[in-house]
């Protein structure tokens, strides 16, 4: 097997007295999507985290193409190529949606503040090349028509097309989607899920994904990790894990006998 | 291409009506425009970083203080500050300051942006609130730094005699430079970033924007042009002293950033002509009146009362601000594409 993209090892994650992660480990080979489920507060928002560098995790380490990134700041991990969406959407209120994707490209635009100032050529030559860019991959998204609305003002779906659109127009190699379809209607979903498979094709993306919506989960996932107070518990094929016992377990409980 | 001849005319315009107020006002009211174009410099540039970048800082009285000592010093000549020095003898390196107009308001200028940058390290730990209590301090810092070292500032008596370079065409061409350094900015990838930052600080650095520099940028930007106000301040009062610079003036121009809008670069223009104008077109409060035979008798202090319950019913009326966070181009060219469409979809 080739190297893989990303992997975690030995990753603990403590806040105090409470560990949130145990001795994690997975990894993502290049080009899969990627799944992370099990219940609320089993860590998985917080291993998101530890990738995207917000937190630094107190023992393990994690590599992204076979280099440690470990307590990488969060805008250079951006720079290495990993971008991630939120669990609640966040995008910036106060802009159109074009402009909210404009901020992905920030760092791709190469002019100095002084050429901004003085309006010299390279202002020009790049907001021009970045813009079409922009629309470019609103069209993909298939929400360009709604580029100077307010982003804010969007339904919830087309909100959430927004936030992987700004978050691929920061071309990262691995994108982390914080449960994305949550929230949606079946249809909704079901755009979603085509949608996310048609830019990892063109963009030759790896997703991680967290999410609850196992029919989502099941659909889109080669792989996933089952997570359980921090803990490792399942890695496989997703039919796998609806049917393993363990996981039954950490979802539903202990089956007591009589 | 239609934009740009657009602005460029309105660009002539603006220059061409300055030149013009200039030579044929009289110094009254000439004296009120240069208020208004000084505070006018002032408030865009602070509200670059207050408004636009969303820092909450409480700092531009120091870095004006800064702006107009550094310039009054290099203005004004060796042996004026020689006399002027009446408590101790001026440090040596004061008396070797020297320069022309324009090169003391620059230095004034890049005085306070350097210092802005030294002060971006400690201040942008902090977040909100914190931010603007620890901004706050630095105000307070340069001003007690004015009143005890007398070898510099000449102490509590402040600095006298500052050649009055300052008038109308030099003050109302700053303010238009301003103005559009404002404008390019907020409208480059910066000025996204910075809006970007004032929405939702994680999510622009979950985009790759390092916010420390961006904060930093507006904040060396907005010291910049502060530093210059202070300076054509100076210049234009010829007079100085480190009561001027307390946080009043910093309220001043949060008054006028919140009226305009916060964010909004051309409502922050017109809150200045409103409420420095408004401090003079309401004058005539202050003193008695004759309604209908009925005689008010004269009231020192009631044009501040009335201008503060006229402040109180227009922020009530417009809760973000004249503008909100949009300039005036933004909203009319809105409004005519719409009107645009709408043609489009009668026909």
């Amino acid at each position: 097997m080739s190297q893989p993209i990303l992997t975690i090892q030995d990753v603990t994650m403590r806040f105090g007295g409470v560990t949130a992660i145990d001795k994690l480990s997975f990894s993502v080979q290049k080009g899969e999507i990627y799944g992370l489920i099990g219940p609320n507060g089993a860590g998985k928002t917080t291993i998101f985290n530890n990738i995207t560098g917000n937190y630094i995790p107190t023992e393990g380490k994690i590599l992204f193409d076979g280099k440690e990134i470990t307590g990488t700041k969060p805008n250079k991990v951006v720079d290495i190529g990993i971008a991630r969406t939120f669990q609640n959407i966040r995008l910036f209120k106060s802009m159109s949606v074009l402009e909210n994707v404009l901020i992905g490209y920030h760092n791709r635009m190469h002019y100095s503040y002084f050429e901004a100032i003085f309006r010299l050529p390279r202002y020009w030559s790049h907001e021009k090349r970045i813009k079409a860019q922009a629309m470019e991959l609103l069209e993909e998204f298939g929400i360009a028509d709604l580029a100077d609305n307010e982003a804010t003002a969007l339904s919830y779906g087309n909100q959430r097309k927004v936030e992987i659109a700004r978050a691929v127009a920061t071309d990262p190699k691995l994108l982390l989607l914080d449960e994305p379809a949550a929230g949606m209607n079946p249809s909704e979903t079901e755009d979603l899920s085509n949608i996310i498979h048609k830019i990892k094709k063109d963009f030759g993306l790896t997703i991680l994904l967290i999410e609850h919506d196992m029919k989502f989960v099941n659909n889109m996932c080669d792989l996933v990790t089952v997570l359980d107070y921090g803990e490792n518990i399942f890695v496989g094929k997703p039919a796998d894990a609806i049917v393993d016992e363990k996981v039954i377990t950490a979802y539903l409980g202990e089956f007591k006998h009589a | 291409m239609q934009k740009f001849i657009t602005n460029t005319l309105l660009l002539i315009l603006a220059i061409y009506l300055i030149y013009w107020a200039n030579s044929n006002l009289d110094n009254y009211t000439l004296s009120i425009l240069n208020n208004i174009g000084i505070f006018a410099i002032l408030a865009l540039s602070y509200n670059l970083i207050n408004g636009v970048a969303g820092q909450f800082s409480l700092e531009p009285n120091g870095f004006v203080a800064i702006g107009a000592y550094m310039a009054a010093l290099f203005l004004i000549p060796s042996e004026t500050k020689v006399d002027m020095f009446a408590l101790v003898d001026p440090a040596p390196v004061v008396l070797q300051m020297h320069a022309s107009f324009l090169p003391a308001l620059l230095i004034a200028g890049v005085t306070a942006s350097v210092i802005a940058l030294l002060l971006s390290f400690p201040v942008f730990r902090v977040r909100g609130d914190y931010l603007a209590i620890v901004t706050l301090g630095f105000g307070f810092i340069i001003r007690i730094f004015a009143m005890n070292k007398p070898a510099y500032t000449n102490g509590a008596m402040g600095l006298n005699d500052i050649p009055g370079n300052a008038n109308f065409l030099w003050i109302g061409i700053i303010a238009v430079i301003t103005f559009v350094v404002m404008l390019h900015i907020i409208y480059s990838r910066f000025g996204r970033a910075m809006k970007a930052v004032r929405d939702d600080e994680d999510a622009a650095i979950a985009m790759g924007v390092n916010t420390f520099w961006i904060k930093t940028s507006a904040f060396m930007t907005s010291a910049f042009f502060e530093g210059v106000g202070g300076g054509l301040l100076a210049s234009f009062l010829t007079t100085i002293s480190p009561d001027q610079f307390t946080f009043l003036l910093t309220f001043q121009l949060l008054i006028i950033i919140v009226l305009g809008g916060l964010g909004s670069m051309s409502g922050t223009l017109l809150a200045t002509i409103l409420v420095m104008g408004g401090m003079e077109w309401l004058r005539f409060l202050d003193d008695d009146m004759n309604i209908f035979g009925y005689h008010t008798g004269a009231h020192p202090g009631m044009r501040m009362v009335v201008f503060a319950i006229l402040l109180i019913i227009m922020m009530l009326f417009a809760r973000k601000g004249l503008f909100g966070d949009k300039e005036i181009g933004d909203t009319v060219r809105k409004r005519l594409g719409r009107r645009k469409q709408n043609a489009g979809g009668d026909a």
